[in-house]
């Protein structure tokens, strides 16, 4: 890349890793604070169940026990993203099992352990809304019969029992699209239930000192969200809050919220004493978030040419016991369901529901992994069905920057094709899908594809740059570093933006006391979030640096230019020029004060549906900017076993501009392996509304052993206007796009369409039975999405 | 509760006699009794292995071990293993690789790794490599990268031409 500054596109080890290679790098259960206590707590054993009684003296009358809390002996407080449903404890009814009921601070953790286990809750079990079908039926049970007293943001005046949100995204009209179709192809897809499985369970440690004043040290993914949610959950002013971050050990959307930082910070105010909560890999399961599962009815028709004609979608979200994230979730998704191509007429609709399981939430991806794996099936059955190479079908119909996304929003920048085309290429496209379904000793191999998009941008945020003493640079904002690597991306954007040496910028860990706001890390967003408010904040410190130097030399501004390597001087003079350290003195010592620079913004393109938005009252109608993508997957079916083996793939990226490329290969690989595991084995159950695999022995994750090394992430650079450098985001799309590839390289391999994931041995044996049901063979699906008519 | 005992073992080559409860494991000792947290807590069944450490010389899953059944032993922590030539050698090319990215599995992952390449007698291939961290579980990578850069270390650290080599 020519006239870029060295600091962008460099592959730079990241800062954090010496620290984490060493075992010096200090997650939340790693501190301790003096006088501090340990917490347990105590999870509801039945998924739906009035409390009656509690009876918590033996817990109490044991030795090292210093505070038992139940929900009664809380303030009456609760809240949400949008629907404000959720309470630090279980009050009168539980609503899944594993819900915290109780919650115990002791002198060490064995003994809080023990003591919870001695508390004696007294339970009348309710019947249970057990599935999204449960929910909807007439008569169904209501899983918050007090939902209309809930404050709601927006209220949206839902009607009908358990349901969440709903919603419904329309253009053209695609009841009469479909008598222009020359091919129709309908189905219903069923999507699983992911858990995070970060590999740190969550942690917090509270303390409140004796002004009042709580600290808060936790594993999140926005100290700025966990100070918002504690002020409310514990009555407290924001300014009485300090929220900070050790090192995180993953989140992926599932340390979005608050987790246990409200329970730790009741035990603390009830205590006097810092209290440390760190949940069990089981309780971290049980209680804390997971992907909606859902199930999609798609249709989607098109000319014999090719091109898109018109598609129907139907979601539902299973939201489980509490609203969360998910009308954002279902409107995400819903905006993503037309998918990366410009069909004219389109019907979008869908809602989400509560059931008396786990809290679904935002997980990588957020609302599109499931809408994406029913709609690129469906262009791979168009493509089956037309005769046309489903490569080929997607260039075809794919969006270009000036295109126009549902709802009116302009693309600005788009390397879809580029990234369909490198993927394809990279593969070997052409002779592995010709020699579909051939293999040995029952084995077949398939290859498949699948384009997508995702979007980065949304809410608030902002950064400061500093320039000490020295000359070096202190760089401040909230954008956690959750692994993915922000903290020297955005150092690197810094570093790049005052054409300085990487070694010349540092910043701090989040801090809500001591940092510039920033919404949450998640979102796909703080490359181009931040990294944009970081682009501000150092074009403000280049104005002042150029002013003092400008001042000293006795000359215009304009005279002045900003060299690499920390120098400012006269435009043709190189020897008039004062060092970063020099100017920085004089504003320090003479004139001027420490030269500081600030950004700040909220996503400030264009609204995503400027007419749907006013009508609609969304609390904000500007989202952000399009990513795009394109995976290639080859896989080998064991016909006699039923499993997918992924031999290869090829995974292509339109990041704008990598700015760490070895971080954004980082994002690609992980995020396509939890995206194959998504697709093939990751699924958690419950039985009678009890869950099966709340463990890491249960549910599986993949190993090392069980992927190929021939993952090859693909990065394409197609500059994206509004970016620092040109950069957009990648966090999300690479879980996206596996899904729906590795099902469409199945369906090469063998001929046979499964809608139903994780595709397991079972199903794949299920579906190449002679006898196989309904539900994995050629199925077209009903047009509305009852109970009673859906195929299962 | 019955009383804590003292375990005497030795620990990054200290000799250490810290009290533990009965049933305390291993894992518990090195976190709460001796202050080094490297070793982490990601699933407490010996499933992840986040929590690997040396005992006498080999990997192993330290929540799995009963903190009473180690007296004797020597245990070496990913913070034991500053003067370890191979784990240098492999901590540099991971940090190379962007074989860390949230880190919590990183510590068992370069116990794991320093074990496998203290006794193998020639660098290790990829397929040893992804067999032998079978039971290390990361969330982040997709094992790519970490599988990469213990094969680059491998060959600079591993058998008797990488051994003059070493630094």
């Amino acid at each position: 890349m020519t006239g870029l500054p060295d600091a962008i596109g460099a592959r730079l080890p990241r800062r954090d890793a010496a620290d984490k290679l060493a075992g010096a790098a200090r997650y939340t259960d790693d501190l301790a604070r003096p006088g501090m206590l340990h917490a347990a707590i105590l999870g509801s054993p039945y998924p739906s169940a009035r409390i009656l009684g509690i009876d918590t003296s033996a817990a109490r009358a044991l030795p090292g026990v210093r505070a038992v809390l139940t929900g009664a002996d809380l303030p009456d407080r609760h809240w949400g993203l949008f629907v404000y449903d959720e309470t630090a404890l279980a009050t009168g009814v539980v609503r899944y099992v594993g819900e915290p009921v109780a919650a115990v601070a002791a002198t060490d953790l064995a003994t809080a352990r023990a003591a919870a286990a001695l508390i004696d809750v007294d339970y009348e079990e309710l019947t249970p809304v057990l599935s999204i079908e449960e929910a909807l039926e007439d008569g169904a049970v209501p899983v918050h019969p007090e939902f209309d007293s809930y404050e709601k943001r927006p209220d949206l005046g839902f009607e009908r029992i358990n349901e969440i949100a709903r919603q419904e995204f329309s253009e053209g009209d695609v009841d009469a699209a479909w008598a222009d179709c020359d091919a129709i192809v309908e189905g219903v897809y069923e999507v699983p239930s992911q858990s995070h499985v970060y590999l740190e369970p969550v942690s917090a440690i509270a303390e409140f000192d004796r002004a009042g004043k709580l600290t808060v040290r936790s594993a999140n993914q926005s100290v700025n969200k966990v100070q918002a949610t504690l002020a409310r959950a514990l009555d407290l002013p924001m300014s009485k809050i300090r929220a900070t971050t050790p090192a995180v050990g993953g989140a992926f959307g599932g340390k979005s919220g608050v987790t246990v930082q409200p329970l730790a910070a009741h035990l603390a105010r009830a205590t006097g004493r810092p209290v440390k909560l760190t949940l069990t890999r089981e309780e971290d399961f049980m209680a804390m978030r997971r992907r909606h599962p859902a199930i999609v009815r798609v249709k989607t028709g098109a000319k014999a040419d090719g091109t898109l004609v018109a598609r129907d979608l139907e979601i539902v979200y299973d939201g489980g016991a509490y609203a969360e994230d998910s009308p954002a979730v279902l409107g995400f998704g819903l905006l993503m369901a037309r998918g990366p191509y410009a069909i004219p007429h389109c019907r979008l609709r869908g809602r989400a529901v509560y059931t008396n399981r786990l809290r679904a939430a935002g997980f990588r991806g957020y609302g599109n992994p499931q809408v994406t794996f029913a709609t690129e099936a469906q262009i791979d059955e168009l493509a089956e069905r037309l005769g046309i190479d489903p490569v080929d079908l997607r260039l075809k119909n794919g969006l270009e920057a000036g295109g126009r996304w549902i709802g009116g929003q302009t693309i600005t920048s788009c390397g879809l094709r580029t990234c369909l085309a490198e993927a394809r290429d990279a593969s070997g496209w052409a002779g592995k899908r010709r020699d579909g379904g051939i293999g040995a000793n029952g084995k077949r191999r398939g290859i498949g594809v699948s384009a997508f998009a995702h979007i980065c941008g949304l809410l608030g945020t902002s950064a400061t740059v500093r320039l000490l003493e020295d000359g070096t640079v202190g760089l401040a904002h909230s954008a956690v570093d959750l692994g993915q690597g922000a903290e020297s991306a955005l150092a690197q954007i810094c570093a790049g933006a005052l054409e300085i040496d990487i070694g010349r910028v540092d910043s701090a860990p989040a801090d809500s006391g001591a940092a510039p706001y920033n919404w949450s890390t998640g979102g796909s967003r703080v490359t181009y979030m931040v990294g944009r408010a970081v682009m501000q904040a150092a074009d403000a410190v280049r104005e002042q640096i150029v002013r003092h130097a400008a001042e000293t030399f006795e000359c215009a501004p304009g005279d002045i230019e900003i060299r690499p390597g920390g120098r400012a001087g006269i435009v043709g003079v190189p020897e008039q020029e004062l060092s970063f350290g020099e100017i920085s003195l004089r504003a320090h010592y003479r004139t001027g004060g420490p030269i500081i620079g600030s950004g700040a913004l909220v996503y400030d393109g264009e609204a995503f549906d400027y007419k749907e938005a006013i009508i609609r009252n969304y609390p904000f109608e500007r989202l952000g900017t399009y990513v795009f993508g394109a995976h290639v997957v080859e896989v080998e079916v064991d016909t006699v076993t039923g499993k997918v083996e992924i031999l290869r793939a090829w995974a292509a990226h339109d990041v704008g501009r990598a700015i760490n490329p070895t971080s954004v290969e980082g994002q690609i690989l992980g995020g396509f392996v939890q995206g194959a595991g998504y697709a093939l084995i990751e699924e958690l159950l419950w039985e009678d509304g009890q869950p099966v695999n709340p463990s890491m022995m249960d549910y599986k994750v993949f190993g090392a052993l069980d992927l190929p090394l021939d993952i090859h992430p693909i990065i394409v650079e197609d500059p994206e206007p509004s970016g620092p450098f040109g950069a957009k985001g990648i966090g999300e799309p690479p879980l996206v796009g596996a899904a729906p590839a590795i099902a469409n390289a199945v369906a090469h391999a063998t001929g046979l369409r499964l809608r139903t994931i994780p595709m397991t041995p079972e199903r794949v044996l299920d579906a190449l039975a002679p006898a196989a049901p309904a539900s994995v063979q050629e199925v077209v699906g009903p047009a509305g999405l009852e109970p009673a008519t859906r195929p299962l | 509760m019955t009383a804590a005992a003292a375990v005497g073992l030795t620990v990054n080559g200290e000799s250490l006699s810290p009290l533990a409860a009965p049933g305390a494991t291993l894992l518990d000792l090195l976190r709460d009794r001796a202050e080094l947290t490297g070793s982490k807590r990601g699933c407490n069944t010996g499933v992840c292995g986040a929590c690997t450490v040396l005992v006498d010389g080999k990997a192993a899953r330290s929540c799995l071990l009963l903190a009473a059944d180690c007296a004797g032993r020597s245990v070496v922590t990913v913070e034991g293993l500053d003067d370890d030539p191979h784990a240098a050698i492999l901590r540099e090319e991971m940090a190379e690789a962007g074989a860390v990215q949230c880190g919590y599995c990183t510590p068992g992952i370069v116990v794991a790794l320093t074990d496998l390449f203290g006794s193998a007698a020639e660098p290790p291939d990829s397929a040893a490599v992804r067999h032998w961290l079978g039971g290390n579980i990361c969330r982040c990578t997709g094992y790519v990268s970490i599988v990469a850069a213990a094969v680059r270390a491998g060959r600079r650290s591993v058998g008797a031409e990488a051994g003059e080599r070493r630094p």
